[in-house]
C-alpha cells in the first residue's frame, strides 16, 4: 500500500524530528541551570557570614548562585584596590574593612549609594548612625553599607582590680584616674595597666572630638596636630605618664608577647572593640573565663575599633549593581542574619532593628556572666565619626612615630608635636 | 566461498578504479621560514616578558609622572610632569628609607661573605662525602617559606618569651660577659635600635647558605695542581687560602657581591613579616625603601610619587652595582 505523503517536506520533517527534542533538552537544562554567578569577595571571619546566608538568598533568588572569594584583610583590600584601579575581575559585591573605607571613599571607584535604585537614605535610621557616617566622603556620597561595627570598649581584669582594692567607677571617670589606678595594680598585682601607652594616646585624641572634625586634620586641609591643639598635648602627656610609671607592657596587638600578657594576667587592660571578648574567649585568652569585664571608656569618651561593609564598584554593570545590592541588602538589613552574625562571630550588627532583642540583654559567661552587650550598644549609639582626609594613614604613623620618640628617647612633647605638624603639612596637599 | 568473495571485491575494485579520482586539496600546511623559526620559538618567552616584564615598567615609569588615585580607575590620573620625583628627594621619610636600606645591605650583607668564603672552603676540604648533606643543611633557610619565617622569627625575638632573651639571660650570669650585656630584656621590634640588628640577623642567616653554594662551586674549579704546587713550595695554609683560594674565587666574589648589593639594596620580605604590621616599626627604623614605596602605594594611596621613588632606587641600584664591578676591577 503506498505511503501517504506527509504534509510536511522530508528535509523539515527530520529537522523537527531531531532538532524539537534537543531544543527542549537543552532548553530545560538552562531552565535547571543557574542563570548567573554573584561573585562575592570577602575577608576571615566575613566570608564565613556571607556564606551562612546563602540559603536565604536562594529562597529569594534561586537562579543566582554565591561565590565567595576569600583572601587575607590585607590582601583582600590590595586586591579590590587592584581590581577598581583596572576595573577589571571586579567582584559583584565586596566587604570593605572599617580601617579602609575612608581611603576607598575618597576615591571615586566605590557606586554612590544614594540615588535609585539604592536609595540608602531610607535605610539611615535603620543603622547606628556614626556607621553611616563612616562610609560617606565629603562629597556628601554614601559609598557603602554597614554591616557589623566594633563599638570601642574598656575590658578589665576584675580579679587584678579587686586585688588592688578599685572599682570600675573610680578606674573610669577621669583619664587620670585610669592612670592612677594603672598604678596601684602595678603596685598590688605586677600587672600592666595596658599592653603599650599608644593605646592610651590612640584613644586620649578622640576624646573630645566634636561630630564631623577630622582626627588629624581640619576644614581647609588644615593640619589639627600640633603644640596647639590640647587634644594631642593631653594625649602625649598621658602616655608619658603611662611610660614613666612603666605602666605598660610595651606590646603591641596581635603579637604574641600581646596574647601571652591576657593568658598569663601580666595585662590588666585592654580598649579595643567589643568584639575582642570574643576572641579572648575562643583564642586569645580562653582560660581566663569568667575574670574579664566590660566598661565604658574612661571620661565619656566613645569610639570606634573596626567594622565591616559592603560595597559595589562604579565600573560594574547595572544587572551586576542591582544583584549586589539586593544581597548587600539582605545581608545588612535582616535581622535574623544580622544576630546569627553577632552570635556566632561576634560581629555587632549595625542594624539597630536587632538592638531590641533579648540576646543584648544574656549574661556573657567569660565576662563573669555581666551583660555587657547592653554597655556596647549604649556606645554604639552615642560613637561620632570623626570626618576622614586621604592622608589619616600617614598621619597616624607620623603621630606614632612622634609618640614613640617621647617615650623611648625622652623628647619634648612640644617640638614632637611641631614636627609632627611639619611633616604633615608637606604631605596635607598631596 | 572465499574465491567468490575474492571476485566480488576485485570486480568493485576495477569499478573504483574506473570512476574519477575526487581531488582532495592537499591539507594547508603552515609555513614557516628558516630564518622566522627562533622567532616563533621565543614567541612564548617573549610574550611573558612583555607582559610581566616590559610593560610593568613601562606603565611604572609613565606613573611616575602621574597623579593618580587607585580606586578611581584608570582614566582618574593627572598628569603632573615631575612633581612625583621633586617630592620623592624632598621627602624625609624616603631618605630615612634608603639610609636604613644603606645599613641593612652593609651589615647583612659583608658578614654573608665573610662568613660564607671560609666556611665553602671548610665544608670542600673536611666533608668530601658529606658536602651535600651539610650544604643543604645551609641552604634550608633559604628555601623556607617566609611565612614560617615570620612565625619563628617573631617568637625568637619575643621580649618577654623570646628564645634570644633567654639566651641572653642566661649569658647575663657570666662573670665578664654579663657586665657587656644590658640589664633589662631587650624589645628587639619595637624599639629603633635594636630593630635594624634584628632584621640583619635575619638576612645573614638565609642568605649565608645561599653564599656558600656559590663559593663551593667556585672552589671546584680551582685546578687542584695549583695547591699542590703551592704545597711543594713550602707555602702555608693560610697562604694558600691567600693566594691560591681568594685569587681562584674572584670571580665567583664579584658575582656574589654583586647579588648581594642589588638585593640588599631591594630588601622587603624580611622588614616586612618581621616588624608589626610591615610598617618598619617604631621610628620607621626597619623601613626600607622597597617597604616604603609599597607602603606608598598601597598604604597612602600614592602610586605616583611610589613609582617615582621606585625609578630613584632603580637609580641608586644602578649605580651601587656598577661601583661594585669598579672596586673590584680596580683591585684587580
Amino acid at each position: 500500500m503506498p505511503r501517504a505523503p506527509h504534509p510536511l517536506p522530508d528535509r523539515l520533517r527530520r529537522r523537527l524530528v531531531v532538532g524539537v527534542p534537543a531544543f527542549a533538552a537543552v532548553a530545560g537544562r538552562v531552565r535547571a541551570a543557574p542563570r548567573r554567578t554573584l561573585v562575592i569577595a570577602a575577608f576571615p571571619a566575613v566570608d564565613k557570614i556571607v556564606q551562612a546566608a546563602v540559603p536565604a538568598w536562594q529562597a529569594l533568588q534561586p537562579g543566582v548562585e554565591i561565590k565567595v572569594v576569600s583572601r587575607r584583610s590585607s590582601d583582600h583590600h590590595v586586591a579590590m584596590t587592584t581590581a577598581l584601579s583596572s576595573a577589571s575581575d571586579l567582584p559583584d559585591l565586596f566587604a570593605v574593612e572599617a580601617d579602609y573605607i575612608g581611603r576607598f571613599a575618597l576615591g571615586r571607584g566605590l557606586e554612590d549609594l544614594r540615588p535609585a535604585p539604592y536609595r540608602i537614605d531610607t535605610l539611615r535610621e535603620h543603622f547606628v548612625p556614626y556607621a553611616l557616617q563612616q562610609a560617606s566622603n565629603p562629597r556628601g556620597e554614601v559609598v557603602a553599607v554597614p554591616s557589623d561595627i566594633g563599638p570601642g570598649t574598656l575590658l578589665y581584669r576584675h580579679d587584678l582590680l579587686q586585688r588592688a582594692g578599685l572599682a570600675e567607677a573610680d578606674f573610669t571617670r577621669t583619664w587620670e584616674g585610669y592612670v592612677e589606678g594603672g598604678r596601684r595594680i602595678k603596685a598590688a598585682t605586677g600587672a600592666y595597666l595596658l599592653a603599650h601607652a599608644r593605646d592610651m594616646k590612640d584613644i586620649a585624641i578622640r576624646t573630645g572630638l566634636a561630630p564631623g572634625e577630622g582626627l588629624y586634620f581640619g576644614p581647609g586641609n588644615t593640619v589639627a596636630v600640633g603644640v596647639g591643639s590640647p587634644r594631642f598635648v593631653r594625649a602625649f602627656e598621658l602616655a608619658r605618664e603611662v611610660r614613666r610609671g612603666q605602666l605598660d607592657a610595651r606590646v603591641s596587638p596581635w603579637t604574641s608577647d600581646w596574647s601571652e600578657g591576657f593568658r598569663r594576667g601580666g595585662i590588666a587592660t585592654q580598649m579595643l572593640g567589643a568584639w575582642l571578648a570574643g576572641h579572648l574567649n575562643n583564642w586569645l585568652a580562653p582560660t581566663t573565663r569568667g575574670l574579664w569585664r566590660a566598661a565604658q571608656l574612661p571620661e565619656g569618651a566613645y569610639a570606634a575599633y573596626g567594622g565591616t561593609f559592603f560595597a559595589m564598584a562604579r565600573a560594574s554593570s547595572a544587572e551586576s549593581k542591582a544583584l549586589g545590592w539586593q544581597f548587600a541588602r539582605l545581608l545588612t538589613t535582616d535581622r535574623t542574619l544580622q544576630l546569627a552574625a553577632f552570635r556566632q562571630h561576634d560581629a555587632f550588627p549595625a542594624l539597630v532593628d536587632t538592638f531590641s532583642d533579648p540576646f543584648f540583654e544574656q549574661p556573657i559567661p567569660f565576662l563573669g556572666g555581666q551583660a555587657a552587650r547592653l554597655v556596647w550598644r549604649e556606645a554604639a549609639q552615642r560613637i561620632a565619626a570623626p570626618a576622614i582626609h586621604k592622608q589619616d594613614r600617614f598621619a597616624e604613623e607620623v603621630v606614632n612615630t612622634e609618640l614613640d620618640k617621647v617615650l623611648l628617647q625622652g623628647k619634648d612633647i612640644a617640638s614632637a608635636l611641631g614636627d609632627a605638624e611639619r611633616l604633615l603639612q608637606y604631605r596635607a596637599h598631596r | 566461498m572465499r574465491s567468490l568473495t575474492d571476485a566480488a571485491d576485485a570486480a568493485a575494485e576495477a569499478a573504483a578504479a574506473k570512476a574519477p579520482v575526487p581531488r582532495v586539496p592537499p591539507p594547508r600546511r603552515l609555513h614557516i621560514s628558516a630564518r622566522s623559526v627562533p622567532y616563533v620559538l621565543l614567541l612564548p618567552f617573549l610574550a611573558l616578558f612583555v607582559v610581566f616584564g616590559v610593560f610593568p615598567l613601562v606603565f611604572s615609569l609613565y606613573l611616575a609622572f602621574q597623579s593618580w588615585e587607585p580606586t578611581s580607575g584608570l582614566q582618574a590620573m593627572q598628569y603632573v610632569g615631575w612633581d612625583n620625583f621633586a617630592f620623592a628627594l624632598f621627602d624625609a621619610w624616603f631618605w630615612k628609607a634608603m639610609l636604613n636600606t644603606l645599613w641593612l645591605a652593609l651589615a647583612s650583607g659583608l658578614p654573608q661573605h665573610l662568613v660564607a668564603i671560609p666556611l665553602a672552603c671548610f665544608i670542600h676540604a673536611s666533608f668530601p662525602r658529606l658536602r651535600n648533606v651539610v650544604l643543604g643543611v645551609y641552604f634550608a633557610p633559604y628555601i623556607t617559606s617566609t611565612v614560617a619565617l615570620a612565625i619563628v622569627f617573631t617568637l625568637f625575638y619575643s621580649t618577654d618569651y623570646g628564645l634570644v632573651n633567654s639566651l641572653l639571660g642566661a649569658l647575663r650570669e657570666w662573670p665578664l660577659v654579663g657586665a657587656l650585656l644590658p640589664a633589662q630584656r631587650i624589645d628587639w621590634l619595637g624599639e629603633p635600635q635594636y630593630i635594624k640588628p634584628a632584621i640583619a640577623a635575619l638576612v645573614f642567616w638565609r642568605f649565608v647558605g645561599f653564599n656558600i653554594v656559590l663559593y663551593l662551586a667556585g672552589l671546584q674549579a680551582i685546578p687542584r695542581d695549583l695547591y699542590e704546587a703551592a704545597r711543594i713550595d713550602g707555602a702555608s695554609a693560610l697562604q694558600r687560602f691567600r693566594h691560591v683560594t681568594l685569587p681562584g674565587l674572584k670571580p665567583m666574589i664579584v658575582f656574589g657581591v654583586t647579588l648581594s648589593v642589588i638585593g640588599g639594596l631591594q630588601l622587603f620580605e624580611e622588614p616586612f613579616i618581621l616588624t608589626p604590621d610591615g610598617r618598619g616599626g617604631s621610628d620607621q627604623a626597619g623601613m626600607t625603601a622597597a617597604v616604603y614605596l609599597y607602603r606608598t602605594a598601597f598604604d597612602f594611596n600614592d602610586f605616583g610619587a611610589a613609582s617615582a621613588m621606585s625609578w630613584l632606587l632603580f637609580v641608586a641600584v644602578a649605580l651601587a652595582t656598577w661601583l661594585t664591578q669598579r672596586m673590584f676591577r680596580s683591585a684587580r
